[in-house]
């Protein structure tokens, strides 16, 4: 039955990034559960020091090192494990795996890959070779032709007939893959994808047909379960990440449902998966004709996602049977007393909704289509289809209130949006049918299917019946439970009957409340079992609903309930690594015998695992919903610190309702929060901070910068569009972003603050108990100030910063700490120029860095912050960063290729996606070590340098030097060209793109005679604008790594040169 | 949405669910039974397995496809199970009263006012489920306003006789040839066969097909309890002299069983649903099946010329039973499917193989 392995390596995905996020965290993690359950030594290798599955207890060896081949072998080399799990981090553990296969790694170390024969991953990944396998048993996949020229594929194209995809092969999340109605869009479309893969796909384009998955699970005895099906809400063309996702699917009859189940069974045993695969559909929606889109051999974002719309753990079943065992041996795990051998029968309906940023990135396409661009999804769970997308459409967290009573969308036109798809198209939905345009009309600009439509046309046929009423008590009961059963929040409500303005909204919607508290209009609690209450279970996975009238659980109401809250849909600025801190804090409160409690609606993270906590409310994080679950549970009190955010603003609403918030008292968060009192409270304790002010006029912004000096930060409140802050550097710059991008007025005040050019950034992330300094870790940035911390590279212990600088620091956050009276965790971002120490932030919760400065330390600072918040006595740490003898480094992972025209430059508004933390012998190693995690790589032989501002061109110099020395060939454009001659430093010079001379930097691009692309973006002039953006973006699109900070790009260079690839440290975290 | 009337459901033990109407507005009494398919109620509907029940959809939103045409093929619809609604009455927690299906003819709404049938909605569905699981299948009844009416338990009746065909009928003209006995046929039994080279000889539950020419038997599902068809047991151990295959499935099954002398008892709460799971005995081998039944075989009870075929591998129950050494075998799960799952169509294959090989 079980196979005889005693030590597994697990890949992970490295960090996140857009199409492989927080969900490999999660499988990765349900697998090291699994192997260890059953005794096996796990060997993870995962250079993403903010995920669960890279923390103590989970695997036995923690490798943060790439995961890629080259690493992998050395791992295995030295740990000499008899199996590896290839299908629990994503597309980037896949396909390191078939390299290591394919160069006979695997063979010569002796290593079995457990589950799915690497033959079988392989078949699936080659569309010809797949296309051909499901030909064998008579499936049908689109018509597709395979090519590897340009001319090959206009050929084909021609033979299909257009419109025509474009796929690259072997990538990520559909990227380089994209729709050609014409000749020349499939031209310059291939010429994309050419550069990520050598062989595309011209296939038959299947727009408007339903798009369907099914999650197939297979065992040794070929015995095979679907454990769910999910229908898209957007119809084919979108790809499967970009679309609302409902489980189980709504519109297919039982013939349809079950031939598409059967169909994925045939394929899982043709194919000879042992483990999980997921099928995607194209379903006719005019026959039951069919196509099979793709098939992942491995735990995906769906199977995540499946994993928690079902309660079934995909993941965790998938290593069991990896390991030999049959689906009729595993149990169950939510009624534990029935066979994993079955499928979960849902009793409610789950709506993914994805969430997007594109805001954050200038000159991004905000279209959506066949490539992934969203950066996190939510689930939002209801019994009925108006109640699940409500909460979900308010869970993504974009400022909606629901479907309907949102603030109207800016230069809309309907009809287009409708018909070519961007990130607001639900939104658009809401104002047609507003609009009055019909559930027909709709249908037939967008192709979503009109149960769909006619469902969102009864919330918005409610509003108007809710608008009719001037007041609650005119408000029928029957209305409002009606409402409550199409998830209408009280938000909502408020706006809708009461015509509540935005200011007095707190206070409106909780007479809302009120009301209806009084009229017994409350939610009802419900289980999610797997069994649709066939089978009794004691399982606390929970979530709430207005469809019902009995609760499933007995509340024991002893004040031994500890709620956490959790993060939220992971975006940028918000991800994994809070739910690090949120699965720590859960762990604290566990251990403590408290009544863990979760709160959290992210299907891709490990916190709403509803194994990690006493009960988990798969749920919203609002107000409203939070006050419901309080109502129930009578909590000890809620942790707010350690979601991030969106917990930290409902601190003080919290407070204000009577709810016992753990920790720092939401009046001393507020003080920290609001600028006005922080400032006064660091003026009081006598530390500096940039001079600011908030200024609601034009001239007085002039004023001021006259004043305190350019550059200048500049923070609107109100962003027209663009980035929603800047720095700028003269005159004319701030008038044009103030012109551009925003609003200035009463209302919408400006916050500008001076900004310290060539600082040093410095983090501090701590935590403190009644005030008193607990525990601390003080990190520097490689990157001067001006790149968001959360983009820069960061280093701990800090190896550039004087002592005095670090006693002064720490000096700062003890009179902090006192000053805000905290108990728990907190973060400062701080300046350092010289001497002089200025405080630009203080946030009085855990941050993105508490995850990658707790390992480095090997101080769990959640742990202590969650102890101070429970009130228990905490020791200080014995251990401080001057007894580290190794170096950790975190860097940002980038997806700039994915949102396809964004400008890749680094500035003060955060665009990373990810990160990974990697720890070295020394600098080199550790800078070596996490640059190559995140995907760059050591170049051959060319290097392109555009090195901007005579300052950069300054601290590049020596670099080129040392590149020069190395043997190099350096290529630059003109200024720097000429610079490094003056210097004695020979490069070939390029021109311009916009120079139409030859040789043309954007030409050595493209034909890639190019290594590594270093441009630092020089200012903000249009030109320099469109010439630097050029580079960059080709860089980007053509697959080249690309720097655009010049200290970034020393450090790199110097770790290169310095250190030999073959040099770097295979060592496990424990053996530092 | 149209003018919704209040409606209510009684339990035998007193609780009360109030809901909506959406069926037609009539009181009916019956047992209610809960369903956990999440797909499949034009099917389900139409299943005279259902004769008499009050059917609860554990899954909250039906009626989004709508309910197909009323085409026919080889004589019988090609979208139902059955001619009409079997089911008593509806109950479930969301409807749906737009719907959106190309096969889709008319509403679910007004599919069951033609039939007669009354349907609730906005009730609790699943609060009601977990009273059935706790206490157990019960007598129930829905009552409008103004209309009462007593609690009937379906069971004393002889549902088989209601649901049966009247008289025997002829489909198909294939090569082997296979009594259906029906006992509540689902019509996709009689597709199953027909697209595997039969002629299927209809009879009525009570007919002497051992007068028949036929090459194999075949007993379908049907309602009730199986103690009801004594004509048919007989019928069957008539049968079982002759020797030639026979196959049974659900009510069928039970039927097999007692003729061959076992026994049978009422589960607490049945088994109504696409998920369950079955094991073929002293194998490792699981099957996700369809299943409809109120009642099971005792394992315990078999005699010594028969064995267990399948084991229900959530509660052990007896799943199937052949024969050690007769072509006589029977399932209590669905391998006609329709509505769920269709992994263990292949038996129908197996049924012909032995036809075959005893012609």
């Amino acid at each position: 039955m079980k196979k005889d392995v005693k030590k597994v390596v697990v890949l992970g995905s490295g960090a996140l990034k857009i199409g492989e996020a927080g969900e490999f965290d999660y499988s990765g993690s349900q697998a090291l559960k699994a192997l260890k359950e059953e005794g096996v030594k796990t060997v993870l290798i995962n250079p993403n020091i903010a995920t669960v599955q890279t923390s103590e207890k989970i695997a036995d060896k923690i490798y943060f090192l790439p995961v890629t081949p080259d690493f992998v072998e050395e791992v295995i080399k030295k740990e000499n494990p008899d199996g590896i799990l290839l299908a629990f981090g994503g597309q980037t553990a896949l396909n390191c795996g078939i390299q290591l296969f394919e160069q006979g790694i695997l063979e010569k170390y002796n290593v079995e890959v457990l589950g799915t024969p690497i033959q079988a991953i392989i078949d699936t990944e080659d569309r010809e070779i797949f296309a051909n396998k499901l030909g064998e048993i008579d499936v049908k996949t689109p018509v597709s032709i395979a090519v590897t020229s340009i001319d090959d594929a206009v050929k084909a194209a021609g033979e299909i007939g257009y419109p025509i995809i474009v796929r690259a092969a072997y990538t990520l999340g559909g990227m380089g893959s994209g729709f050609c109605s014409n000749k020349e869009e499939l031209i310059s479309r291939a010429e994309n994808a050419f550069s990520y893969s050598n062989q595309i796909l011209v296939e038959e384009s299947l727009k408007g047909w339903k798009e369907v998955e099914y999650e197939v699970v297979r065992d040794a005895y070929n015995n095979c379960i679907t454990v769910c099906n999910m229908e898209n809400f957007d119809p084919l063309g979108i790809h499967t990440g970009e679309s609302i996702v409902v489980a189980p699917s709504q519109t297919l009859s039982n013939t349809e449902y079950h031939k598409l189940r059967e169909l994925a069974i045939k394929i899982i045993r043709h194919v000879g998966i042992v483990g999980e695969c997921n099928v995607q559909y194209a379903l006719d929606p005019n026959s039951e004709d069919y196509r099979v889109i793709e098939v992942n051999a491995r735990l995906s974002r769906s199977s995540a996602l499946a994993s928690k719309a079902t309660g079934y753990p995909l993941a965790f079943v998938a290593a069991k049977l990896g390991l030999g065992y049959g689906l009729h041996h595993l149990t169950n795990s939510v009624t534990k007393s029935t066979p994993a051998f079955f499928e979960p029968a849902l009793d409610y309906i789950v709506c993914k909704i994805p969430r997007w940023d594109l805001n954050k990135f200038t000159g991004v396409s905000k279209q959506i289509g066949s490539s992934m661009k969203s950066v996190g999804e939510i689930m939002a769970i209801g019994r009925t289809f108006e109640e699940a997308i409500q909460k979900g459409l308010r869970m993504v967290g974009q400022g909606m209130h629901g479907f309907v009573a949102n603030q109207p969308l800016k230069n809309k036109n309907i009809n287009e949006e409708l018909a070519e798809p961007t990130d607001q198209r639900i939104f658009a939905i809401s104002e047609a049918l507003q609009a009055d345009y019909t559930v027909e009309e709709i249908h037939d600009l967008t192709k979503i299917d009109k149960w769909f439509l006619e469902k969102l046309k009864n919330i918005s046929d409610h509003k108007k019946v809710l608008e009719s009423h001037n007041s609650l008590e005119a408000l029928p009961n029957e209305d409002l439970r009606a409402a409550k059963k199409m998830g209408y929040s009280d938000f909502q409500l408020a706006r809708l009957v009461l015509k509540a303005a935005s200011e007095e909204m707190e206070e409106e919607l909780l007479k809302v409340r009120q009301h209806r508290k009084a009229q017994g209009v409350v939610p009802i609690v419900k289980q999610i079992d797997t069994m649709a209450g066939e089978f009794p279970a004691q399982i606390n996975y929970l979530y709430l609903t207005y469809s019902g009238s009995e609760h499933d659980i007995d509340y024991e109401k002893d004040g031994q309930s500890v709620i956490v809250l959790g993060s939220g849909a992971y975006r940028i600025g918000s991800s994994v690594e809070f739910d690090w801190c949120s699965v720590n804090a859960l762990n604290t409160v566990n251990e403590q015998k408290y009544r863990s409690v979760m709160i959290n609606y992210n299907p891709e993270t490990v916190s709403t695992d509803y194994d990690i906590c006493d009960r988990l409310y798969f749920d919203e994080l609002t107000l409203e919903r939070v006050m419901d679950i309080i109502d129930l549970e009578i909590p000890k009190g809620v942790i707010v610190s350690v979601g991030g955010q969106i917990p930290n603003n409902l601190a003080m609403k919290l407070h204000r309702r009577d709810v016992p918030v753990l920790g720092t008292s939401p009046v001393d968060i507020d003080r920290a929060e609001n600028r006005q009192k922080f400032s006064s409270l660091l003026d009081d304790i006598g530390v500096d901070q940039p001079r600011w002010s908030e200024l609601t006029s034009i001239e007085d912004i002039f004023t001021f910068v006259d004043e305190v000096g350019f550059p200048v930060l500049v923070r609107p409140s109100y962003v027209l569009s663009g980035a929603a802050m800047n720095v700028v550097s003269n005159k004319d710059e701030l008038e044009h972003f103030l012109r551009l991008a925003a609003n200035v007025s009463k209302q919408f005040p400006v916050v500008v603050s001076e900004f310290i050019e060539q600082a040093k950034e410095i983090e501090v992330d701590a935590v403190a108990k009644d005030g008193e300094l607990v525990a601390y870790a003080i990190s520097e940035h490689i990157e001067f100030a001006g790149v968001h911390s959360g983009d820069a590279t960061i280093v701990f212990p800090p190896q550039k910063l004087y002592v005095e600088t670090i006693r002064r620091v720490k000096k700062i956050a003890r009179q902090i700490a006192k000053g805000l009276n905290i108990s728990g965790p907190f973060n400062m971002q701080l300046l350092a120029k010289d001497n002089d120490i200025k405080v630009i932030e203080c946030n009085l919760r855990a941050s993105r860095s508490f995850p990658f400065v707790s390992k480095v330390l090997k101080v769990n600072l959640i742990d202590i912050a969650t102890r101070v918040m429970l009130g228990l006595p905490v020791e200080k740490p014995r251990k401080n960063l001057f007894d580290l003898d190794y170096v950790g480094i975190k860097a940002p992972q980038f997806s700039f290729a994915r949102l396809q025209k964004a400008d890749p430059v680094l500035g003060v508004d955060m665009s990373s996606t990810g990160e990974v933390g990697c720890i070295g012998e020394n600098y080199y190693d550790a800078v070596l070590q996490s640059m190559l995690a995140v995907g760059y790589r050591i170049p051959e032989k060319n290097i392109l340098i555009s090195s901007g501002p005579a300052r950069s061109k300054l601290e590049l110099l020596n670099s080129a030097r040392m590149l020069k020395e190395r043997g190099y060939n350096l290529f630059a454009t003109s200024g720097t060209h000429k610079f490094f001659a003056e210097n004695d430093v020979e490069t070939t010079l390029l021109h311009w793109p916009d120079e139409n001379k030859q040789p043309n930097a954007v030409d050595y691009i493209r034909e890639k005679k190019i290594d590594l692309v270093i441009n630092i973006p020089k200012n903000l002039t249009k030109n320099e604008l469109r010439n630097g953006y050029q580079i960059r973006r080709d860089a980007i699109d053509f697959n080249i790594p690309l720097l655009t900070n010049a200290r970034l790009a020393s450090a790199f260079i110097y770790a290169f040169c310095k250190l030999d690839k073959k040099d770097i440290s295979i060592k496990s975290w424990d053996e530092y | 949405m149209p003018e919704l009337k209040k409606i209510k459901l009684v339990l035998e033990d007193g609780t009360v669910f109030e809901g909506k109407s959406f069926g037609y507005h009539k009181s009916v009494a019956g047992e209610v039974v809960f369903n956990t398919a999440m797909t499949g109620y034009p099917e389900s509907l139409t299943d005279p397995s259902y004769e008499g029940q009050i059917l609860v959809s554990t899954y909250p939103l039906i009626g989004n496809y709508g309910v197909p045409k009323d085409d026919k093929e080889n004589g019988i619809p090609k979208f139902y199970e059955s001619d009409r609604v079997h089911i008593s009455g509806l109950i479930i927690s969301d409807y749906s009263f737009e719907y959106s299906h190309w096969n889709a003819k008319n509403s679910l709404r007004e599919w069951l006012i033609q039939n007669q049938v009354p349907g609730i909605f906005d009730i609790d569905t699943r609060a009601l489920t977990k009273i059935l699981r706790e206490k157990g299948s019960m007598l129930g009844k829905i009552e409008v306003e103004g209309e009462s009416i007593e609690f009937h338990d379906p069971n004393q009746d002889n549902l088989v006789a209601k649901v049966s065909v009247k008289e025997k009928v002829t489909y198909g003209n294939g090569k082997n040839k296979v009594v259906l006995v029906d006992t509540g046929a689902k019509n996709n039994i009689l597709r199953c066969l027909l697209k595997r080279d039969t002629t299927v000889i209809r009879v009525p539950w009570n007919y002497d097909f051992t007068q028949e020419e036929y090459d194999g038997i075949m007993l379908s599902n049907g309602p009730g309890d199986p103690q009801m068809c004594k004509e048919t047991i007989g019928n069957i151990q008539k049968a079982m002299e002759i020797g030639k295959p026979i196959f049974g499935i659900c009510l069928g099954n039970q039927l097999l069983g007692i003729a061959s002398g076992a026994k049978t008892f009422k589960l607490k709460y049945g088994h109504r649903a696409h998920n369950h799971p079955v094991i073929k005995a002293g194998t490792d081998t699981c099957y996700i099946t369809s299943q409809n039944h109120g009642f099971a075989i005792d394992s315990e009870s078999l005699s010594s010329d028969w064995e267990p075929l399948f084991y229900n591998i959530n509660d052990k129950t007896n799943e199937g039973i052949k024969h050690k050494t007769k072509p006589f075998f029977s399932t209590q799960f669905h391998p006609e499917a329709s509505s769920g799952p269709t992994d263990t169509e292949f038996l129908f294959d197996q049924f012909i193989e032995l036809i075959e090989k005893h012609r």
